[in-house]
């Protein structure tokens, strides 16, 4: 009997190991179900659950939907591009009306840093984030470390590399601290244009030989290049040429092929293929990508049942 | 309060045995049959029970799964912390089988209509019948009334009845009675 730390999910930051540990337990239990024939269970039949993006996404909010379909609780979603926002309500606002519908959790993705922690302190409601800007994307570092607990056991000392665009990506920010809470060393590894300054303060190896990096890891991230966050016309750019950083930074089976041994590929989509990962290796033996999208059902399952448990009946 | 012994291991025994006997009146061959075991402590019963039919019947080819009620159970949210779940193990599918489900101890009623509902995941069976080891009468919250019953106690609120199975140590019933505050 046991139940999560917190009562939102705003960041991996703010949870503790065991509570990493008991969502991962929860979640084994949800991959079981989603495996069944009948895909639901009906925990959360009395829970309503307001999906809210602010920024464009498919496959976390198709998988956050999935997961409250399974739970069996009900789902309104809500897309900035259609609604209010465009016509100058706050995000208070916004959210209160929302709630005024009586929902019980929200979900939310939003372009701001910290947008769901502001949220959690002004409105009465359970807040789990979905990517905040470039700040955290809790349940994707969860998946990402459910996924490799899976393919390597227990994470302790085990190392992984996040390569590509660690200065915009949330993803990074999340799986650094989810992989240090389970034990694991991390390195990121990218162009110095696209590594933050004083990223060695959370306790990170950095490199800019993806060669060296390879050859240092069990398992490695690419992260997509986010083009649309590079500028435009005349804007100063992170990286001369999409050829060149894929000749740099892309990683490629011949890579892979000089490691003297076998490491696992992770990817959080969406990919950029012939970018920052090319389609032999996405699509070899050693990637787990898809993996990590089943994964990412039972995780967000895990989440939400166990910040479901902790609301009023 | 000690504990007081309900079912000593030797009566533990001699009532596995019968309820097997039972079973194999009603159930002829086991073709058509599965046993369901309740998540956490029902399947010790259930998987004890597949042993000594099997010792009865020689090559006798009984399934024999694990059913785990958690996200099935009417009180999430209600209880102080949620219940962890376990693993289901049920590498069939119970479509028109005969299943018999296996408890421990049935008390409300209310983990049996769990186990119903969460046994539906797996198909539509033809017929589904209850046994319990231990059965405390009058009790009941829901209309669930078991078709094989090892013993029936009488017992208070205020007591426990716990089954020690397949921990390692003697196999034993207790009936656990705690202080009234």
């Amino acid at each position: 009997m046991s139940s999560l730390s917190v009562k939102h999910l705003l960041g991996i930051k703010h949870i503790t190991k065991d509570d990493i540990e008991l969502i991962f337990q929860t979640a084994e239990n949800f991959k079981d179900v989603i495996n069944r024939p009948i895909k639901k269970v009906p925990s959360l039949r009395d829970t309503t659950i307001a999906n809210l993006f602010f920024e464009n996404s498919t496959r976390t909010k198709l998988s956050f939907e999935l997961a409250e379909k399974r739970l069996s609780a009900d789902v309104i979603n809500f897309s900035a591009a259609a609604s209010s926002v465009k016509k100058g309500e706050t995000l208070i606002d916004t959210v209160n009306n929302i709630l005024s519908m009586k929902v019980d959790i929200v979900v939310m993705r939003h372009p701001n840093p910290g947008a769901p922690i502001f949220l959690s302190q002004n409105v009465d409601t359970t807040i789990v984030n979905a990517g905040d800007g470039t700040h955290e994307h809790p349940t994707q570092a969860l998946l990402d470390a459910y996924s490799m607990r899976e393919k390597l056991g227990d994470l302790k000392d085990s190392r992984v590399v996040i390569v590509g665009d660690i200065k915009h990506s949330r993803v990074a920010l999340s799986n650094i601290y989810c992989l240090q809470k389970l034990g694991a060393e991390v390195m990121v590894c990218g162009p110095t244009t696209l590594i933050p300054k004083h990223i060695e303060e959370l306790g990170v190896k950095v490199s800019h030989n993806i060669d060296e990096a390879l050859g240092w890891c069990d398992v490695a991230i690419c992260l997509r290049i986010q083009l649309e966050r590079q500028g435009t016309g005349e804007a100063v750019k992170y990286f001369p040429t999409i050829r060149e950083y894929a000749t740099h930074f892309g990683l490629t089976k011949e890579k892979l092929d000089g490691l003297n041994k076998d490491i696992v590929v992770m990817h959080p989509g969406p990919i950029n293929r012939g970018v920052e990962i090319t389609s032999d290796v996405a699509d070899s033996s050693s990637s787990i990508i898809l993996d990590q999208v089943e994964n990412g059902v039972a995780v967000r399952m895990a989440v939400i049942y166990l910040l479901a448990s902790k609301l009023n009946p | 309060m000690p504990p007081a012994t309900l079912i000593d291991s030797t009566q533990l025994n001699l009532i596995i045995n019968r309820l097997c006997y039972q079973l194999i009146e009603n159930h002829d061959d086991f073709q058509n049959t599965v046993i369901l075991g309740l998540q956490p402590r029902g399947i010790h019963l259930a998987e004890a029970i597949q042993k000594r039919l099997q010792e009865i019947i020689p090559g006798l080819e009984i399934r024999c799964g694990r059913l785990d009620i958690t996200f099935h159970r009417d009180d999430f949210r209600r209880r102080e912390a949620p219940l962890s779940a376990n693993s289901t193990k049920v590498d069939f599918i119970i479509e028109d089988q005969k299943v018999i489900l296996v408890d421990d101890v049935l008390f409300t009623g209310r983990t049996i209509r769990s186990g119903l509902d969460a046994m539906l995941s797996f198909g539509r069976p033809s017929v589904v019948e209850l046994l319990v080891l231990v059965e405390r009468r009058f009790t009941r919250e829901l209309p669930v009334e078991p078709k094989y019953i090892g013993k029936s106690v009488d017992s208070y609120d205020n007591q426990q009845v716990k089954v020690v199975l397949g921990e390692g140590t003697k196999d034993k019933v207790l009936l656990l009675t705690s202080e009234i505050e």
